[in-house]
């Protein structure tokens, strides 16, 4: 089973109790209607479908109820890093 | 229809009678306001809690308390959050009809909720809490001691729960 580390618990906790959010950092557009299709298109369901590190929101669904930012690799399917919702993308990654 | 290989159990297993419990969300800002009210220091930390007299109240998240009481108190506790109100936004939910209280007691507590809770119960002190997850259905999980713990579960989850205990017991008492 993952062990997940929830920023907002401060504990890595089993994985049973979290639930999978999305690819994080995908802003919901200001004003849809100035929008093309395409671009509508692109927020909907554009998607960077990473090999490697991977920016992804979960949710301690069965803990404290937040929802965070995890960086997971999608080949090794190990956690790199977790940090809160809202907080700036990291720059660099730990190896 | 199966029969038990013993009647006896390990952990001793106990349903409590119903009692008010009350969720509170605030903003982690004014939860002093609320610790006035209610008179005993909110623990901002998830899984910390905080006792006064009948009050209980377990932190479950950034902003999210449970609060347990007895039937005496729970009039007082939700004038004081009414009073409140206006003041400090707020939301305090009776929950009281929600949840039921298992009580599990014995050295081999910890080892019996090991069946089907994937926490690591080691990392849970004895006077802490949390939320997580037994068999799937969510619980909120008290550790009163090294051996004593208490499962809140939903009354809907409840047989469900119960009967994974209980034969689980039945295995720890027959050895297996």
């Amino acid at each position: 089973m993952l062990l997940i580390h929830c920023p907002y618990c401060e504990a890595t906790l089993p994985e049973l109790e979290f639930t999978y959010a999305g690819e994080a950092h995908i802003a919901r557009p200001a004003d849809p209607s100035t929008m093309s299709d395409e671009q509508w298109r692109d927020f909907l369901f554009i998607r960077t479908n990473a090999r490697g590190p991977h920016f992804e929101r979960w949710r301690h669904a069965h803990g404290c109820g937040r929802f965070f930012n995890a960086v997971r690799d999608t080949v090794s399917d190990k956690f790199l890093l977790t940090y809160k919702a809202g907080e700036p993308k990291p720059e660099s990654l730990p190896e | 229809m199966t029969t038990p290989m013993t009647t006896a159990s390990a952990v001793s297993l106990s349903l409590l009678p119903e009692f008010p419990r009350y969720s509170l969300r605030i903003d982690p800002a004014d939860v002093s306001a609320a610790s006035e009210v209610l008179g005993l220091e909110l623990p901002t930390r998830p899984g910390q809690r905080a006792a006064t007299g009948s009050r209980l109240a377990l932190c479950l998240g950034p902003d999210e308390w449970v609060l347990y009481t007895d039937e005496a108190d729970a009039q007082a506790v939700e004038a004081a959050f009414a009073a409140l109100y206006p003041v400090t936004p707020h939301s305090l939910i009776a929950i009281s009809d929600r949840e039921r209280t298992i009580t599990l007691s014995g050295p081999q507590a910890a080892e019996l909720l090991s069946t089907s809770c994937p926490r690591d119960l080691t990392a849970i002190a004895p006077g802490t809490g949390t939320r997580t997850v037994f068999d799937t259905v969510q619980i909120v999980l008290l550790r009163d001691s090294e051996s004593d713990f208490r499962i809140e579960v939903g009354r809907s989850f409840l047989p469900h729960v119960w009967a994974l205990l209980e034969r689980a017991n039945r295995e720890l008492a027959a050895g297996l």
